[in-house]
């Protein structure tokens, strides 16, 4: 048939062919249904991400070009090193207790008896479903300089009044407090999720080979988790160490900036101080650390898939 | 039963005729001749003075046929920092916007000169308040802004009478009410405040002035430095700080001083003093009204109790700590001769004392000679509590961390630069040189350009 047409239409219906051929395929398809998302990421995310590195290139008034200049002033401050330090201590600190607890709790959960588990799973997520400008607020209140709560309930029994937010090795625990108990839930859930994806036949067979909890715990559950928990320390790492809210409601990085991180005082530098480049480079300074941690525990996490 | 398609043609005529009105609405001539005009004001704490201002603007706008819409910003979370941030980064937005102290100056290259407005205003009402000028004079001298009206504030003490005079501090010997003060009040010193601070501690309500890292904290500070002649960046730029005398007689003095107030002065934000004298704890803080008039609300057997007046004096003269808004307008604007006429029409003195009348004499003018409304004589109770607030007299008004040139003195200030140099000496278990050195290195990064 396509022999007796003309040439041109020939071809035409070769071409239109092509297309339903191509618009067929599966990856064209899932590629169209994700290219609103893919476009909405590259300009709230790529695009932003890439002006903050042009931001960084620049000198204080933003006329000149000054290369890698401003992260060589970084590295002369002491403050700046003072900063790195909090934020390592912030994020690595916040993140051990948060799998810690997460873990813990998960398991409680898990044995909970299926009529009540749900209760308490809905409970147990409410630090992590409240926005937590405003659960932040609500501990700045149970922290406040003269009215704290916590004080109130130590003159009660007797106890010392604390400075929560006034010294400065008070103010990183508190700081990190809170951190904790909003991440807290978020490990417990994934870990709820993955502690109940592990056979229970697993566990059974450790029984008859008697094995004690701890011994299940080490060589059954830790083993059949292990990607679910880097997954997690890896998620809950680069968002801890991109905290803003935490810290600048409590403590602004006060006292003495013993609380600064990378964020807070980015927004110090950038906005408040008006040297929006040097702001972009403390905050760009975070990047290749968690770049680096990323590729590690993904390519540990894909080679374990790959053995599987 | 009749059916109405929408047929092709049809929907090409609606469409055309759409077309043609909305291309044309706006070469119609409308009330608002003079065009249109956005502005972004700072949303004020006292209710109702936003509401003053807005009918003094649209009396205005009635009367230039201008079609004005304002946007009242609030200074919570840094709101109007980040929308003139935002704006100078886009070159768009509002017109006519309200800075930031720091702001203008830095932002001096998109704003628009306001020497007409200045020199008319200096013409009608004598010299702007020389901190006023320090923050709005740019490169050649030009101004690129005017202080505002609404939201500028001073912050002196803000005391309880009682409890000062248990401890033997006639505050109304000193300041009596409605009239000018005593040859007493020639004894309002810091070593006053010092002794007097260790009585009451002792009585179970210390003072509180805040030594934390923003507004109400950097700004009394900054006038206690200034009244023992410290200096730790002279005007030129250079790092003084090492040689200079006020700095170590003040870190001195608040060695002592924070020995006798509540040891969370260094967590304090500009909530927390006003919550301490509030609640009938505290004897003293430094602040504008705003901490009496919600005691009034709140606790009116403390605020009738409340009396505003002068700062201690020290080696080198009384400073009021000052804290001003500036307006300013882009010079992306599109209608900078509107803005500059309703600049002009907010500053003129009817106006300016309807303002002060609607913050209930919360704002200060940067003008000496309009500080004598009768506003100020008026709010009670106590009889005159606020009559003092104005500063008059030898007190100087004085910006925090001046005379530094505006781009290290900014970063000194939003960096709690001073608050921080007590702090190191006090808790921080640093001697007073070595926090003397520590300061000299954190200058040294504060000059960057």
């Amino acid at each position: 048939m396509a022999a007796v047409l003309p040439r041109s239409r020939a071809t035409a219906a070769a071409r239109g062919g092509g297309l339903r051929r191509v618009m067929r395929r599966k990856s064209t398809l899932a590629f169209l249904m994700a290219l609103p998302l893919i476009v909405l990421i590259g300009a709230l995310v790529v695009y932003p991400a890439l002006y903050s590195v042009h931001l960084a290139t620049l000198n204080k008034s933003m006329e000149r070009f000054v290369g890698f200049g401003n992260f060589t002033f970084l590295f002369k401050r002491d403050l700046f090193w003072m900063v790195v330090k909090q934020s390592v201590i912030f994020a690595v600190t916040a993140v051990v207790f948060k799998a810690l607890i997460g873990f813990c709790v998960a398991h409680f959960v898990h044995n909970v008896p299926a009529k009540g588990q749900r209760k308490w799973r809905g409970m147990l997520l409410i630090p992590w479903v409240i926005p937590p400008a405003m659960s932040t607020l609500a501990w700045f209140w149970l922290f406040d300089p003269s009215y704290s709560a916590f004080n109130w309930l130590f003159a009660h029994v007797g106890l010392p009044s604390i400075t929560w937010l006034g010294d400065p090795y008070w103010a990183r625990f508190s700081v990190i407090l809170v951190n904790v108990w909003y991440g807290a839930p978020f490990f417990l859930i994934m870990y709820l999720a993955a502690l109940k994806s592990v056979p229970e036949q697993l566990y059974e067979a450790a029984a008859i080979d008697g094995a004690n909890w701890w011994q299940k715990i080490w060589y059954v559950t830790l083993p059949m988790m292990r990607n679910i928990i880097s997954i997690t320390v890896l998620f809950s790492l680069i968002v801890t160490f991109a905290n803003f809210d935490i810290v600048r409601i409590l403590t602004s990085g006060g006292p003495i900036d013993q609380t600064h991180i990378f964020a807070t005082w980015a927004f110090k530098l950038g906005i408040e101080g008006n040297d929006i480049p040097l702001g972009a480079s403390v905050s760009l300074f975070m990047f290749p650390i968690l770049a680096i941690a990323a590729i590690f525990i993904l390519r540990d996490i894909n080679r374990r898939g790959n053995e599987a | 039963m009749s059916r109405r398609t929408f047929t092709r043609r049809r929907f090409i005529a609606t469409t055309a005729a759409a077309s043609a009105a909305a291309i044309g609405f706006p070469y119609i001539r409308t009330s608002h001749a003079a065009g249109s005009l956005s502005v972004g004001f700072w949303d004020h704490w006292v209710p109702g003075a936003n509401d003053v201002l807005t009918k003094i603007c649209q009396d205005w706008a009635k009367k230039e046929k201008v079609e004005l819409k304002i946007d009242y910003i609030t200074s919570q979370g840094n709101k109007i920092v980040l929308t003139a941030t935002a704006e100078a980064q886009a070159r768009a937005g509002h017109d006519f916007l309200t800075f930031q102290a720091w702001d203008p100056l830095d932002k001096q290259d998109l704003l628009e000169p306001m020497d007409d407005i200045v020199g008319h205003l200096t013409k009608v009402n004598g010299a702007m308040d020389p901190a006023a000028q320090y923050l709005t004079k740019g490169k050649g001298g030009h101004f690129v802004g005017v202080p505002a009206v609404t939201g500028t504030q001073v912050k002196p003490p803000c005391a309880r009478l009682d409890l000062f005079k248990k401890v033997g501090v006639d505050i109304l010997e000193m300041y009596p009410t409605l009239k000018a003060p005593t040859k007493a009040s020639e004894n309002w010193n810091w070593e006053t405040l010092l002794s007097a601070a260790e009585k009451l501690q002792k009585e179970g309500h210390p003072v509180g002035l805040g030594l934390g890292q923003t507004t109400d904290s950097v700004d009394w500070v900054g006038s206690m430095f200034a009244s023992f002649g410290a200096e730790m960046v002279n005007a030129k730029g250079d790092i003084t700080i090492k040689h200079s005398d006020g700095v170590k007689q003040g870190l001195e003095y608040m060695q002592k001083l924070v020995k006798v107030m509540p040891r969370d002065v260094f967590a304090w934000d500009d909530a927390s003093n006003n919550k301490y004298i509030i609640s009938g704890q505290g004897s003293m803080i430094m602040n504008p009204p705003s901490a009496y008039a919600v005691a009034k609300r709140d606790n009116p057997k403390v605020a009738e109790h409340l009396y505003t007046f002068e700062m201690p004096k020290g080696p080198q003269g009384r400073f009021a700590p000052y804290l001003p808004f500036i307006w300013g307008v882009w010079k992306f604007s599109k209608n900078k001769s509107a803005a500059k006429s309703l600049l002009q029409t907010i500053w003129q003195k009817e106006n300016v004392e309807k303002l002060v009348n609607g913050s209930i004499g919360y704002d200060i003018p940067s003008f000496a000679s309009q500080r004598s409304f009768k506003v100020w004589e008026q709010v009670e109770p106590p009889k005159g509590a606020v009559f003092h607030y104005p500063p008059k007299g030898d007190q100087k008004i004085w910006m925090a961390c001046s005379p530094a040139p505006v781009a290290i003195a900014n970063q000194m200030y939003v960096q709690g630069f001073m608050t921080k140099l007590i702090a190191q000496c006090t808790q921080g278990g640093m001697s007073i040189a070595q926090a003397i050195d520590w300061g000299a290195k954190e200058l040294e990064g504060y000059q960057r350009s």
